[in-house]
């Protein structure tokens, strides 16, 4: 056994969640447990900006010969949201953390940073994206693709991952 | 069949062919409704000038609807009793004093939208003219986040266009009805009830609904009462 770098008592946290527009624009970014080092403002902008355009490529890296879409190029069927389509990055790990991609339908990405050893991190981000549908996407006072501020959806969060963590 | 307008369901039945008194399976998604509520306060902050008139154009949105759910609500408590009424007329006996009408409005009208009562009814102790309905947590806010620039909205003023319509269908003139925040309540409105700090934590959306009822139905409550009607 190594001297494990653990930052805090806590054995499995969740340490924050970054938003993603379409665009590749950081819409939300919220800290739930201090560890990881704070990046300045700049740098989560950056870094969402490349990981979105690093996502972006690797969705196109497919096996050579493998079908692009299957029913893809029928043009007697709409267009399909929920059919199979290639997915980019979804989990990105280091020796400290663990980066889990979820992607919806309409583009938005949401950026999961975790202890390496977090488990049920998909039943989180589910959770977390249902909170989104909720309290983001249903609120009048938002705008889509633009910043988050709502407090209700902060408030949400704080509940569920603050206590489940 | 492709023509724009009222669209029919796959069984051609529209709303206008169910009878009036049916009210199961009614409820509607609260999603949907969510949905809706985001566009109309969308539609009602076009070419608005303030805070206040948002709050009057939801309220005017409102109102209509508290007119209809009168007579409607009414109609289902007296067809629901009907077999013990022997009078003609298809309607339940309408409020004639505030007490039943606010009752009327606290437990008849909350259940019909919301599923539950109100959870408080209070007369304000600074004016005869002004009762004040609580709610912990209004539905039509569930979703809403109001931004900090705009904190003092509250975007029940629908719910209190639906008060006010119930109350002017009924005859009970209102000068006004709005919704406030129990947090930003003024203090000169009155008592605002049993450990508010403390109620307020518990509930962060907690509403009250004034409703300010103009001098003469005040006036003829009382004639009312000294009659001992």
């Amino acid at each position: 056994m190594y001297d494990f770098p653990l930052p805090c008592p806590y054995s499995r946290v969740v340490f924050a969640l970054l938003v993603i527009n379409k665009a590749g624009g950081l819409i939300y970014n919220r800290e739930f447990h201090p560890g990881l080092t704070k990046l300045s403002s700049n740098d989560l902008l950056i870094l969402a900006g490349t990981f979105h355009g690093v996502h972006a490529i690797t969705r196109n890296i497919n096996p050579a010969g493998a079908p692009q879409v299957p029913g893809g190029n029928n043009p007697n069927l709409p267009p399909n949201p929920m059919s199979y389509q290639p997915t980019g990055i979804e989990v990105l790990e280091s020796s400290n953390f663990r980066l889990q991609c979820f992607q919806t339908v309409t583009g938005t990405k949401f950026l999961l940073l975790t202890e390496p050893q977090q488990p049920n991190v998909d039943t989180t981000m589910r959770r977390i994206y249902e909170l989104y549908s909720d309290f983001v996407m249903k609120n009048p006072f938002y705008t889509v693709e633009m910043p988050i501020r709502c407090e209700k959806f902060d408030r949400s969060l704080d509940g569920f991952v603050k206590i489940k963590s | 069949m492709s023509t724009p307008g009222l669209r029919y369901p796959s069984n051609r039945k529209s709303i206008y062919d169910r009878h009036l008194s049916r009210s199961k399976g009614a409820e509607l998604s609260r999603a949907s409704f969510a949905y809706l509520f985001v566009e109309m306060i969308g539609y009602a902050q076009r070419r608005v000038t303030g805070i206040a008139d948002l709050e009057k154009r939801l309220n005017a949105q409102g109102y209509p609807i508290g007119l209809r759910l009168l007579d409607l609500l009414l109609y289902r408590t007296a067809s629901s009793s009907s077999s013990s009424s022997s009078s003609l007329s298809a309607s339940g006996p309408r409020p004639t004093r505030i007490l039943p009408l606010l009752q009327f409005i606290t437990t008849t009208l909350w259940r019909h939208l919301f599923g539950r009562p109100a959870d408080a009814l209070e007369r304000s102790a600074a004016s005869a003219q002004e009762y004040m309905v609580t709610d912990n947590e209004p539905l039509v806010n569930s979703y809403v986040s109001v931004p900090r620039e705009m904190s003092s909205l509250n975007c029940a003023a629908f719910v209190a266009g639906i008060i006010e319509g119930v109350c002017d269908g009924a005859g009970f003139a209102t000068q006004e009805v709005t919704a406030h925040w129990a947090g930003g309540q003024a203090e000169g409105t009155g008592g605002g009830g049993e450990g508010g700090a403390a109620a307020e934590n518990m509930w962060p959306g907690r509403t009250i609904f004034l409703i300010r009822f103009k001098e003469e139905v005040v006036e003829r409550e009382d004639m009312l009462e000294k009659a001992g009607r």
